[in-house]
């Protein structure tokens, strides 16, 4: 797309989003709908939120309109002199109160859901370090790192001459994805070897905070196997805009040859690991510090512990 | 209000000191302002600058001009240029010109803290700004400064809390003395509810900084402790705890944000009744909204943090207390319009930076209210949708409240009127240029471009060059500011002490320019 036509869409946008870009499931424009339960929540709630509030400007940005154009001196308007009434001043404060609550209900509930990390299938752990993340699959013995893929790295060096168009997934392609199993809920240990880092794919519907000291946590139920990227999203240091996350969605069956083939083992039975892993509760800011890397991890290594 | 001018006549005998120590050792409320002013004005330029260096970084992906680890060090330097050393300075300059001769007060009631307060401020970013000429470089964690990885800035780091904390005693001692003036020096015919409301807003300003900047010296105390001392309070490894520190910046970051906004309340609830000729629409209300939005500012500040991992509990508590903030906020906007509405409105200069003002900062309310939502704020926090949020109220907001604020008085300031013509060529530039500059930002930021990254995926190529041109060209149409106010200082047709033929209040009725000192003695008010 030229500039001419994003320009065009900007500004055909307006104060709202245009149908078209506002929809597409890939939209340039908004959020993704994405793929998990919470991703679908998180765009109904942003939708319904941005409605509202294009309702609020169409009646406030209205009157000032009306009042521009027709209370204007130029078209002979005489000033009226009032300047307070008790009525409208209470209705006023009122109504954006009982709007207000319209937003929170549905806020509240969703909220409630998506901080239920309960019944999880299997946990992974993932640690951010400067600059890469850490993958650890708790219940199958499989432990890897994920950085930035060679080709994305190579075109991003200053003076490299390499076009980032001749790259695909310029930026968001790392070397090792993470892999997950479809229609399982995941819970995310996350957590951090130095500085805080943010563990986000806005295909899952939003990002946790990667912070030394803590282990939050986040849970995913990814919906279509598939090919998700996203990147670090706190600020972490030089090299801040260059650790991307790809995460890989495959069904249970292949998620399965893929442990066997990455010389884990599945678990024993449904639930082992994470049982034990609910009585975690979070914040824990005294927990043990993780440990860094005791040598930096070398490229194409590193998938087995 | 009605007033007898019994304060021209003096004022005469003592003017300014000649040569260059006048601006040194300065006194007088209205050269401390002034001062402030240029201060602030060459700031802008300078964080400008490095807003321009970003965006030119941005305007391809790749890595083209800078290194990424000074990409970091220009977005933390801008943001720290433009809070402390753009829009805070500029309220206080617009403060000191405008509070003693608003309440008829001769000075400011503290006049040589007024002067230490401002040569401080040069001072502090002259440490800041040279921290780019050391060892490791400018601080690059953000103007956020989070730990932990604050604690790897080189030797810019104890320098960078020397400056914050040179820069928080100015802003204290400044607010120190507004309150004084306020109380103590305004004539006594003025009850409190008859005050502006730019009066209103500086004198709750004035409480908030004395009570937050502390906050910040503190939390930056801590680090340089953390750092060099062995302490670990935001160290995890020592037992500490990193989000200690987003809590106790944000306990500070959060009333700070209204610091940069309640005075352009008051800027806006001065000029619309002016051009609507027409009394403010609820000024009562006007002023309870204010103190409620103060109060408020203090317990939403973890919303600036909601993907740390809080408890469900503390998330919905700052999720309510967020939203609250959006019914004082409101009153006030209808109260804008109210005043509008069946007014017999002019639309100078000062007028449409004040429209454009309730209509763009608006816009930036209604991205804080969807930010407000814990849920979607996992998706939107630390994205480019952030970004324009608060563009949308800091500049569309605060720097509009104050470039209107500066038409609104520079006749009254040089005694001559500005071009109106080039005024109206400024502000539409300027209106058009920042919404090519900050409205894209929302689509980025929705589409999953993160914030302080110097390179982005492909498919946000064509929104960030938009946004690039939009800030080049937002910054040249600054330049025509430049020479409006220059030509103004150096001539133009004479303005009357009324100026505005709408305009209420003390200020004009001084003569324009206002005489060198004022009200000497205490005007009566109706």
């Amino acid at each position: 797309m030229s500039i001419k036509r994003a320009l065009a869409a900007a500004s055909a946008a307006g104060l709202a989003l245009t149908a078209g870009g506002a929809y597409a499931a890939d939209s340039l424009y908004n959020l993704p709908q994405g793929v998990t339960p919470v991703s679908h929540w998180v765009y109904d709630l942003h939708m319904r939120t941005f409605w509202f509030m294009v309702g609020i400007a169409v009646v406030v940005f209205g009157a000032m309109l009306i009042s521009i154009i027709f209370h204007r001196k130029s078209r002979g308007a005489v000033a009226a002199n009032f300047h307070e009434n008790i009525w409208i001043e209470m209705a006023w404060t009122a109504a954006p109160f009982i709007i207000l609550i319209a937003l929170a209900v549905p806020a509240v509930s969703v909220l409630v859901k998506m901080e239920d990390y309960s019944k999880a299938d299997m946990s992974i752990k993932v640690t951010g370090y400067q600059w890469m993340w850490n993958y650890d699959y708790v219940d199958n013995g499989i432990s890897f790192y994920s950085k930035l893929a060679e080709d994305t790295n190579t075109a991003r060096q200053l003076d490299s001459k390499v076009s980032p168009f001749s790259v695909p997934h310029y930026l968001r392609d790392v070397d090792h994805p993470l892999v997950v199993p479809t229609g399982e809920k995941i819970r995310l240990l996350i957590t951090s070897g130095d500085v805080i880092h943010s563990w986000w794919v806005p295909d899952f519907g939003g990002k946790t905070d990667a912070i030394p000291g803590y282990v939050n946590q986040m849970w995913i139920k990814v919906e279509k196997p598939g090919t998700y990227r996203g990147q670090c999203a706190e600020l972490c240091g030089r090299d801040h805009a260059f650790m991307p996350i790809v995460v890989v969605a495959k069904t249970p069956e292949d998620f399965r040859k893929w442990v066997k083939a990455e010389g884990g083992h599945l678990k024993a039975g449904p639930q082992s690991g994470a049982a034990t892993m609910n009585r975690v509760r979070k914040p824990a800011p005294n927990a043990a510090q993780p440990k860094p890397p005791t040598k930096p991890p070398v490229e194409g290594s590193g998938t087995t512990l | 209000m009605n007033t007898h001018a019994a304060a021209v006549e003096h004022g005469e005998h003592h003017g300014p000191e000649r040569g260059f120590m006048r601006w040194i050792r300065t006194t007088n409320h209205k050269d401390i302002g002034t001062l402030y002013l240029i201060f602030s004005g060459v700031m802008f330029v300078i964080g400008g600058m490095f807003a321009v260096v970003i965006r030119a970084e941005l305007l391809e992906p790749g890595m083209q001009i800078v290194d990424p680890y000074f990409f970091n060090e220009m977005t933390t330097m801008h943001g720290l240029v433009m809070i402390f050393g753009v829009i805070m300075p500029a309220f206080v300059g617009l403060a000191n010109w405008m509070v003693p001769i608003m309440v008829g007060a001769p000075d400011m009631a503290l006049p040589r803290l007024n002067n230490f307060s401002f040569w401080l401020l040069p001072f502090a970013f002259l440490l800041l700004l040279s921290t780019f000429f050391m060892p490791g470089g400018a601080p690059a964690s953000g103007w956020t400064m989070y730990a932990p990885l604050v604690e790897q800035t080189g030797m810019a780091f104890p320098f960078m809390v020397f400056a914050i904390h040179l820069a928080g005693i100015s802003s204290v001692m400044g607010a120190i003395n507004i309150i004084a003036t306020i109380l103590n020096m305004r004539t006594p015919s003025m009850r409190l509810m008859k005050m502006p409301l730019f009066i209103w807003s500086w004198l709750i300003t004035a409480f908030l900084l004395i009570a937050v900047m502390p906050v910040l010296a503190g939390a930056v105390t801590m680090l340089l402790m953390d750092k060099y001392f062995g302490t670990s309070f935001f160290n995890a490894a020592g037992g500490g705890d990193p989000v200690l520190y987003q809590h106790v910046f944000w306990f500070f970051g959060h009333p700070e944000v209204y610091i940069m906004i309640l005075p352009a309340f008051g800027i806006i609830s001065e000029i619309v009744p002016t051009f609507a000729r027409k009394p403010l629409f609820g000024y009562a209300s006007m002023v309870y909204a204010l103190a409620s939005i103060a109060f408020l500012s203090f317990i939403v500040w973890a919303h600036h943090m909601f993907t740390v991992g809080m408890p469900l509990s503390a998330e919905l508590f700052f999720m309510f207390a967020t939203m609250l903030i959006a019914v004082p906020t409101g009153v006030k906007v209808f109260n804008w319009v109210a005043t509008m509405w069946r007014g017999s409105m002019t639309f100078e200069t000062p007028m449409l930076f004040a429209i454009a003002f309730i209509v763009l900062f608006s816009i930036g309310g209604f991205s804080g209210v969807m930010l407000a939502i814990v849920p979607a704020d996992f998706q939107y926090q630390d994205t480019y949708f952030v970004v324009a949020h608060f563009h949308y109220v800091l500049v569309t907001g605060s720097l509009f409240a104050i470039i209107a604020a500066i038409y609104y008085w520079l006749p009254k300031w040089t005694g001559h009127m500005y071009n109106e013509f080039w005024g109206k060529v400024h502000f539409w530039t300027s209106l058009v240029t920042v919404n090519i500059l900050y409205f894209p930002m929302h689509f980025l930021g929705l589409a999953g471009m993160p914030r302080r990254t110097a390179d982005y995926a492909l498919q946000f190529t064509d929104m960030n060059q938009l946004v690039s041109v939009g800030a080049f060209t937002f910054g040249a149409s600054q330049l025509i500011f430049l020479g409006v106010i220059i030509a103004c200082v150096r001539g133009g047709k004479k303005a009357t002490a009324q100026v505005w033929d709408g305009a209420k209040g003390l200020e004009w009725t001084l003569e324009s320019p206002a005489p060198y000192h004022s009200f000497e003695v205490a005007p009566e008010v109706e």
